[in-house]
């Protein structure tokens, strides 16, 4: 697997924090997805200590944490963010979200170019949320990006790879760089295939937390990504239009 | 004084955002942010507080 920024992972799959019935459920969802990532955010502490309690619980989890600025409209405050969970969450990853458009909560693409660049400069290691265009791909690898997150299908959705043709084109065009699919994943046939298509890993939360039985589905997903990769590694077979006999001819009885 | 807190306006007898949070029950950790502008924990210090002040205070929470 390509390295993340000089990390490696012992799984390729990143799961979401969010949305799950309970935290015992959401702690019992890790441990059978056997993530390396959780994904993570900030937002106003109440006098409750909420979030004090949640951190604690995540940092039992023992995987790498990655902070992300969703729900982020702009430069500024996605920027803002960054420091804030970087000094908050002690690590220099950050996924960045820049939302651009309220109902499908696609990428802002130029603004997202242009915080990366920031971000990267000062340091940030970036997982930049983005789209399946090759050209914003390469801007962001300018801009300092050294990982690609391309979305699947919009976030929460569960439509799974809405553009495998994109996808596979930005696998080849970037082969040094590692690529997650984030976002849109609905089953672990979307996960296998993204990894089948040659990503290094999978991010995904809804459809896991929103299962009915979020700890199986976990274990599903888990499945599902070792498939998917195991899969790419063995180099699988191009598809053909007509049927090719996979049981010898020669030797066949003369029954007619 | 009078400042805007998390979002909810707030009357506060603190100088410094460093008191702020001592004073609101806050002193633990979190990141923090005034007027929209980062400010890091070893500075929360030295910012003197004015009338107005938008000060944000966040934790951890879960996220996708």
């Amino acid at each position: 697997m390509r390295a993340f920024y000089g990390t490696e992972l012992a799984n390729p799959l990143m799961l979401g924090t969010a949305q799950y019935p309970s935290p015992a459920i959401l702690a019992q969802a890790f441990q059978a997805s056997e993530a390396a990532v959780a994904t993570v955010s900030l937002r106003r502490e109440g006098a409750d200590g909420a979030g004090n309690a949640f951190w604690q619980m995540i940092r039992k989890l023992g995987v790498h944490v990655l902070p992300n600025t969703a729900g982020c409209h702009t430069v500024k405050e996605a920027v803002t963010t960054a420091h804030m969970a970087r000094e908050f969450f002690e690590t220099p990853w950050i996924k960045l979200e820049l939302i651009g458009h309220t109902d499908s909560l696609q990428p802002d693409v130029f603004q997202l170019v242009e915080a990366a660049k920031i971000l990267s400069d000062e340091g940030f290691q970036v997982f930049p949320y983005t789209t399946e265009d090759l050209i914003v791909g390469e801007r962001l690898l300018d801009a300092g990006c050294k990982v690609l997150m391309p979305w699947g299908a919009p976030i929460g959705s569960g439509r799974g790879l809405n553009n495998t043709y994109a996808l596979r084109a930005m696998r080849a065009e970037f082969p040094d760089t590692p690529l997650v699919v984030d976002a849109g994943i609905g089953l672990p046939s979307h996960a296998a295939q993204a990894m089948e298509l040659g990503f290094d890993a999978v991010l995904l939360n809804t459809a896991v937390a929103r299962a009915g039985d979020p700890v199986l589905m976990a274990q599903a997903m888990a499945g599902a990504v070792e498939a998917g990769r195991l899969a790419h590694t063995a180099d699988p077979i191009e598809p053909r239009d007509m049927a090719e006999a996979s049981t010898p001819v020669i030797g066949k009885a003369f029954l007619s | 004084m009078k400042i805007i807190l998390n979002g909810e306006p707030r009357e506060v007898s603190a100088q410094t955002l460093a008191a702020l949070l001592d004073e609101c029950g806050l002193s633990r950790r979190v990141a923090t942010a005034v007027n929209e502008r980062f400010v890091s924990a070893d500075a929360r210090g030295t910012v003197d507080l004015q009338d107005g002040d938008r000060v944000e205070v966040l934790g951890a929470m879960q996220g996708g």
